[in-house]
């Protein structure tokens, strides 16, 4: 690992006047270590900002809840009214890495973590979103665990979290603190960006902005719920696919739809044509399936990925299927 | 006779090697507590327990012998280390994880490095009564928080309940995760009581504090402990002992044709 200087803020003054173009925040550090110990990530300054004063959990003037940006992925995925009126993020959050992690990821963390492609984890290989200009390792590669929808010639990555897909399904909203002291307000699905020709970004933040909340609207999907997370192993891997899905029933027709996937694109990859199929029908099998296929079928993959077409079609039917049938 | 040469003689089915009879000794592990404990026991066994004790028990003297600060240090930092009710502080390179701060400059080695990044869970150890993985987490970042380490369970030369359970269940085969998986288990009775959920728990809006885990549960949530000699069952029967008093020990028979071939339909 490189050197760097440890700052430790006390208040979010602090954190974002020691903001500097090489800083990084370090929230639980279990993604940002990781990647400095492989030499990814070369921060010259680390800014603790695990002491600001963002670990509440708060109801907003829409009927929701709100996530303070430093509490622990275990702590929110636990808390009383999150697990009873959002029992979708929970789920998804608790599917993800081990109890440990939980326990040291904040959400603002989980928010920018960074993709699993084994390419970006190597400094000998060639990566986009690493280095940029070096090429692709994986277009041409081992790309079993790549995107199917969005990619570019530059770059095929997934985002790898989990907590992000139930909040895309969900609607969230992100509040972020500027380095020049304002904040603003950013749409769920516009945090997270398709690589395009610039990969190495992520995210539409910009340089030095603090995640302080998330704020969830009014809960719609305390009744029907199911993440589906489909991996290597039962526990304790990252999703090959998965899926988010929330529905709401009222005499027999859905009136409201959440669904997105995972594993699949360089972002949270929302299935707005299979929600918006799905709205006004009747919760069938028959509805779920043309769902599936309406959404499946623009499906991009490599030679070592086509499996997750057919994965994530059934995915996608046994989530709808999991969610509509649990007993309210 | 001294109590515990009466001892030995007892005991002489538990033939020890002068080595383990230093084991119980450094142990404080004399007459009926030492009987007791051989009863948990197999002798073979006694090494791995014995390896984190010896350093608990050297605690203070291999923490003096240890240089306190390295010469110039690039971005030093200063921390004290509240480690197993002992505070140290350090002046570290800011690189260092508290996984090396433990080893290396506490000399508690009992915490293990298997992969240093967040992949096995060799690392756990207990913060703030939290399981954490100590190779990922900073040592600079630890200032003021509460650190256990599997050298800090026993007390009054008791083994910790799960230790006990590790031991009798034979929870291990080279040891290596057995650290990290006893602070995991350990915290793990504490999420229970909690009435913290898992990706398996049925129903995340009813759950209650006071949980009994199935085995699906307890699977599901030790799974961030990796054990490549693969003792999962056993560690499952010992976490079950301690936290439901099932001290059932499993049985096993070779699977009948019958069974085989329904696997193989199945
Ligand atoms: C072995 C392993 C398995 C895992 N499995 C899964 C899995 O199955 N599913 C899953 O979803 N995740 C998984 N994870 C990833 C884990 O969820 C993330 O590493 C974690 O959520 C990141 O949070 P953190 O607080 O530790 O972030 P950090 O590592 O501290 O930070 C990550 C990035 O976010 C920035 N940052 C942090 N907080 C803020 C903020 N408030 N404002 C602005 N920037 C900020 C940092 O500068 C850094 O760039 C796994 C991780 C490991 C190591
Ligand atoms: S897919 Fe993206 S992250 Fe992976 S090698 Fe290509 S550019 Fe790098
Ligand atoms: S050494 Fe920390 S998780 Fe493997
Ligand atoms: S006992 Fe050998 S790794 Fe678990």
């Amino acid at each position: 690992m490189r050197p760097f200087k440890y700052t430790g803020a006390q208040n979010k003054d602090q954190a974002l006047q020691a903001f500097t173009a090489t800083s990084h925040y370090l929230g639980g550090g279990t993604n940002l270590v990781d990647l400095m110990k492989e030499d990814v990530e070369r921060p010259d300054q680390l800014i603790d900002i695990n002491n600001l004063d963002y670990k509440k959990i708060t109801s907003n003037d829409k009927g929701g809840l709100t996530l303070g940006a430093m509490l622990s992925n275990s702590e929110t995925a636990n808390h009383p009214e999150v697990r009873t009126n959002y029992p979708l993020l929970s789920m998804a959050m608790l599917s993800a890495a081990t109890a440990q992690i939980r326990n040291m990821a904040s959400n603002g963390g989980n928010l920018l973590q960074r993709t699993r492609c084994p390419y970006f984890f190597e400094v000998s290989m060639p990566c986009n979103k690493r280095e940029p200009g070096s090429g692709c390792g994986a277009l041409n590669g081992m790309n079993a665990l790549h995107a199917i929808f969005g990619y570019s010639d530059s770059c095929i990555a997934t985002n790898p979290s989990d907590m992000c897909v139930a909040l895309a399904a969900i609607g969230a909203t992100v509040e972020v603190q500027q380095t020049d002291g304002s904040s603003r307000m950013i749409v769920f699905t516009d945090l997270h960006r398709l690589p395009g020709d610039r990969p190495e970004k992520d995210t539409t933040l910009m340089q030095g902005e603090l995640i302080t909340a998330i704020h969830l609207p009014k809960p719609e999907f305390s009744d029907h719920y199911y993440y589906l997370k489909i991996r290597e192993r039962s526990s304790y891997a990252f999703a090959l696919v998965s899926v988010a899905a929330g529905l709401q029933v009222k005499s027999g027709v859905i009136t409201k739809v959440g669904l997105a996937m995972g594993g699949v694109a360089h972002i949270p990859w929302k299935l707005t044509k299979a929600e918006g199929f799905l709205a006004g029908k009747k919760p069938t099998s028959e509805n779920f399936k043309a769902a599936a296929a309406l959404e499946m079928k623009d499906a991009k993959p490599f030679e070592a990925n086509t499996y997750k077409v057919e994965m994530g079609k059934n995915a996608i039917v046994r989530a709808l299927t999991q969610a509509y049938e649990r007993e309210v | 006779m001294k109590e515990d040469d009466k001892f030995k003689e007892e005991v002489n089915l538990d033939k020890l090697s002068d080595d383990e009879n230093i084991i119980l000794d450094a142990m404080g592990l004399n007459g009926s507590s030492r009987r007791k404990f051989l009863k948990q026991v197999s002798t073979a066994s006694l090494g791995i327990y014995a390896s984190s004790f010896f350093t608990s028990e050297l605690f203070a003297s291999t923490m003096k012998d240890l240089p306190e600060n390295t010469t110039a240090l690039l971005n030093e930092i200063k921390v004290n280390l509240r480690v197993n009710e002992m505070v140290k502080p350090l002046t570290l390179d800011s690189r260092t994880s508290l996984l090396d701060a433990l080893r290396e400059r506490l000399g508690l080695t009992g915490t293990k490095k298997g992969c240093d990044h967040g992949q096995c869970g060799a690392c756990t150890v207990i913060i703030d009564g939290k399981r954490n993985l100590s190779c990922l987490t900073l040592a600079a970042t630890c200032e003021g928080k509460e650190i256990t380490t599997v050298e800090g369970l026993a007390k009054n030369s008791e083994m910790h309940p799960m230790q006990q359970a590790f031991l009798k269940h034979d929870g291990f085969q080279c040891g290596y995760c057995t650290p990290g998986q006893i602070c995991s288990a350990i915290a793990l009775l504490e999420e229970a009581k909690n009435g913290e959920a898992s990706y398996v728990t049925e129903d995340l809006k009813t759950i209650k504090s006071g949980l009994t885990l199935s085995e699906e549960e307890i699977r599901e949530r030790m799974s961030g402990n990796i054990c490549r000699c693969g003792a999962y069952n056993n560690i499952v029967q010992a976490f079950k002992e301690v936290h439901s008093g099932d001290n059932e020990m499993p049985t096993w028979e070779f699977a009948t044709q019958e069974q085989m071939n329904k696997a193989k339909n199945a």
